[in-house]
């Protein structure tokens, strides 16, 4: 018998079931994510505008750069503004 | 095995050591007087002047002893050593034992030898027999009718290819080329953030192939990788091609047998492909980065197996890559590179430096797509008959780095979206400006490769050159 030492960080990662998407967008504050991704800030602009039309309320974030993960100050924020965030994941 | 005594004498030895076997005579006139117990660590039948000797060959008595020179002697009261000697030293054997005129024909003293359970690949397993490893690692069995290549697969381990099992015994040899505590965390490893002990690169450098004196390369690897300048979470998980590309510099090149020379960036090499191997391993187990999850390279490149290769220092009229980013001379440490596979940059008459640089210049500038400035950062591996030419013409490497980045000035007009019938590029407000291929300081150049052949390398980079991507990081390689 051959003994082995696992090479991995013997972690397993918590799968956790996405939120339900809800019914409606009234009454609630939408997110709007830039990530910095080329482009990404002309899609976002005009669904702010489409959001607006229908009188939903949104509040425009922006990550530094595309290259690393949101700094965790703007993670916090973002999860005690809004009820929900949109992102231009590509370009 | 046997039951060390409670009082009197025990004598540790080995028939392949002269200095035991001249110890033999002593050994039989203790033995004679009784309260003597011998152990043998390799031929039971040694020493003959001793009727009574004890196989030591498991070496577990000795091991327990914490014998490491032969012969030893030791004297036990109540349980309890008080005194110890080892080699042969007559002052020092009559005072263990309490009698003089021991060996009247031997000379005064002899060093003795090396004890055979402390020779490597002994102690190792005699640690692990003895549950005193230290590692920390979750063990997992692998049954006698499983195969050891296929069990390391179905876990996920492989970036593909074979592994070397990671058992204790390779893993604790290959912590003897470091002296950092197994436990020390290095860091925590994209994209799971999880904790990268030493004992845990450890055990992959041991599935890449590594040899112990590789492992402080690798460890000086992973700590490049994880300066935040570097962000290896967007090095792994962008659409691009890149992956981290490794240049080592220094006497632990030679040291460890890396190629600087020909194929330098081809196959053959262990400590070239092993070192580049360990790293992505250390990414694909501890950090969990896997491609098609977060890696979502669209191609990746070859070099996201291994890309590690060692600078031609002594071959080269300029500094090494190092030294012109910080480090002292003689001191080795390693550039890691956010880069990708391999552009060829073919010139076989130029002659004039000038001219060779502006066929670097043009080459360069086909990186990513012509119609993209500012765009990357750029690895150039200049081959020794292209250096003779800077060489001789006496330009420095800042001179080149200078012409270099002068002649990679684009008119904007060539960069426009639409311009050379190319929908790619930028907005028509290019017009009338220039813009550089690069930001400044976004190349770097070292120089290797074969003696034969104008053949130099373009290593592109990520697109996002500079601070707000990926700055290439130099570590030292400390032991």
């Amino acid at each position: 018998m051959t003994v082995l030492l696992d090479p991995t960080s013997e972690q397993s990662p918590t799968i956790r079931p996405r939120l339900p998407r809800p019914e409606r967008l009234e009454g609630l504050t939408i997110g709007i994510l830039d990530i910095a991704k080329a482009r990404g800030d002309v899609f976002l602009k005009r669904l702010g505008e489409r959001l607006a039309e229908r009188g939903i309320a949104y509040k425009h974030y922006a990550k530094p750069t595309n290259t690393r993960p949101a700094p965790l100050p703007l993670q916090q924020q973002i999860a005690t503004e809004v009820n929900l965030v949109i992102e231009g994941l590509s370009d | 095995m046997s039951v060390t005594p409670h009082n009197g004498l025990i004598a540790v030895v080995k028939r392949d050591c002269p200095t035991c076997e001249l110890t033999a005579p002593v050994l039989g006139e203790l033995a004679r007087r009784g309260g003597l117990q011998v152990y043998t660590q390799d031929d039971p039948s040694f020493p003959e002047t001793v009727p009574d000797r004890f196989d030591d060959a498991a070496l577990d008595i000795s091991h327990r002893l914490k014998i490491e020179i032969v012969p030893t002697l030791i004297r036990l009261e109540n349980g309890q050593e008080v005194a110890r000697t080892y080699g042969w030293d007559r002052g020092e054997w009559e005072r263990v034992t309490g009698v003089a005129g021991l060996g009247p024909d031997l000379p005064e003293s002899r060093p003795g030898c090396g004890a055979k359970n402390i020779e490597p690949g002994i102690i190792e397993r005699l640690k692990i027999r003895f549950n005193e490893t230290g590692l920390k690692s979750r063990r997992i069995e692998i049954g006698e009718d499983e195969d050891e290549q296929e069990a390391m697969y179905e876990r996920g381990w492989s970036d593909g290819l074979p592994l070397v099992p990671p058992t204790e015994e390779r893993v604790l040899k290959m912590l003897d080329g470091t002296t950092r505590d197994p436990q020390e965390v290095v860091g925590l490893i994209p994209p799971g953030l999880a904790p990268a002990t030493v004992e845990k690169i450890a055990s992959n450098a041991v599935m890449a192939g590594c040899k112990p004196e590789y492992l402080p390369v690798v460890l000086a690897a992973v700590e490049a990788v994880l300066e935040e300048g570097f962000a290896m979470h967007g090095v792994l998980a962008t659409t691009m091609f890149v992956g981290p590309v490794v240049v080592v510099n220094g006497p632990i090149r030679r040291r460890i047998g890396m190629n600087a020379k020909g194929n330098v960036l081809g196959q053959g090499n262990r400590a070239n492909g092993a070192i580049g191997r360990a790293l992505q391993l250390v990414i694909r187990n501890i950090g969990g980065g896997r491609p098609q999850e977060v890696d979502r390279a669209t191609l990746g490149n070859p070099g996201k197996y291994t890309y590690c290769f060692a600078e031609d220092e002594e071959g080269s009229c300029w500094e090494p890559l190092s030294v012109e980013r910080g480090m002292k001379s003689g001191q080795s440490a390693v550039t890691v590179f956010a880069g990708f596979g391999l552009q060829g940059m073919v010139d076989q008459k130029s002659r004039e430096p000038e001219s060779l640089a502006r066929s670097f210049a043009e080459s360069l500038k086909a990186i990513h797509n012509v119609k993209l400035a500012p765009s990357c950062d750029a690895l150039l591996v200049i081959c020794p008959e292209h250096e003779r030419t800077f060489r001789n013409g006496g330009w420095s490497k800042a001179r080149l780095y200078e012409e270099l980045y002068k002649l990679c000035e684009i008119p904007g007009e060539d960069l426009i979206a639409g311009a050379k019938g190319i929908a790619e590029g930028g907005p028509a407000s290019l017009a009338g400006k220039t813009v550089n291929k690069f930001r400044p300081g976004g190349l770097m150049i070292v120089r290797a490769g074969g003696g034969a052949g104008m053949f130099s390398g373009i290593i592109g980079g990520w697109s996002q050159g500079g601070p707000r991507g990926s700055i290439p990081i130099t570590k030292e390689v400390r032991n």
